[in-house]
């Protein structure tokens, strides 16, 4: 299990290279890899800063990353989160799930970005022609979002 | 009790300060947030009813029920946006 924080780019061949190299159990390496877009809300974005709550933020990947763990059966996981200034088009995250089948490599990369999304301090801030601005949280199902709903 | 409270982000922003000592009267996160409050300006906008932020303690997200303790590191930030 390989859980970063960093604010150097990655490698998404490396990553999954390493993550296989030297074992034969391996049968799938789902991977997904999140960039930053020059668009968002209808306006474009010029460059954004991403910041990030240190200690929890590791603290809640690698939770995260061990629930993945106990759902399915996993072979090996690398999350690499990037923090700092990214212009348009320079990867954000990266998720590489090994496991030894197709399926199981699938459903635990997808839940580890749904998870991410939702639990994991990040938040961005985007600069545009307008000026900068904090990016909203989106609707989310996370269970730990709806329970603040029945505070007062 | 003293605690050690955070802030990020936007929240950070607004209310100008990154991390501060309060003596805090009640025990809850909800008595931190009423007390914070209660120094009116963006501190009562930002944390009324119904806007959205978390509070953490001990660096994961935890309820506004729940009990704080002496010399706690707790946040308070905007839901998260990463990904």
């Amino acid at each position: 299990m390989k859980i970063v924080v960093q604010t150097e780019v990655f490698d998404l061949g490396a990553e999954v290279n390493a993550m296989s190299h030297g074992r034969t159990d391996i049968g799938a390496i789902a991977s997904f890899v999140g960039l930053a877009r020059d668009m968002n809300e209808g306006s474009g974005v010029q460059a954004m800063t991403l910041e990030h709550y240190p200690g929890m933020t590791e603290k809640a990947l690698v939770m995260l990353v061990e629930e993945a763990n106990t759902r399915w059966t996993l072979l090996d996981v690398t999350l690499i989160h990037r923090v700092g200034r990214l212009q348009p088009g320079d990867p954000i995250v990266l998720v590489a799930v090994a496991s030894s089948h197709r399926g199981e490599a699938f459903a635990a990369c997808e839940f580890i970005m749904d998870a991410l999304k939702t639990r994991a301090p990040f938040w961005k801030k985007e600069e545009t022609a307008e000026g900068e601005r904090w990016v909203d949280a989106r609707v989310s199902d996370d269970t730990a979002v709806a329970r603040w709903e029945k505070i007062p | 009790m003293k605690l050690r409270v955070l802030y990020f982000a936007r929240l950070r922003e607004r209310f100008g300060v990154a991390e501060e000592s309060v003596e805090l009267a009640g025990s809850t996160a909800a008595d931190l947030i009423a007390q914070l409050q209660a120094r009116g300006g963006v501190w009562e906008e930002e944390l009324a009813p119904g806007r959205a932020f978390r509070v953490a303690m001990d660096q994961e997200i935890v309820a506004l029920d729940a009990v704080l303790y002496d010399n706690a590191e707790v946040a308070i930030f905007p839901p998260v946006t990463g990904g």
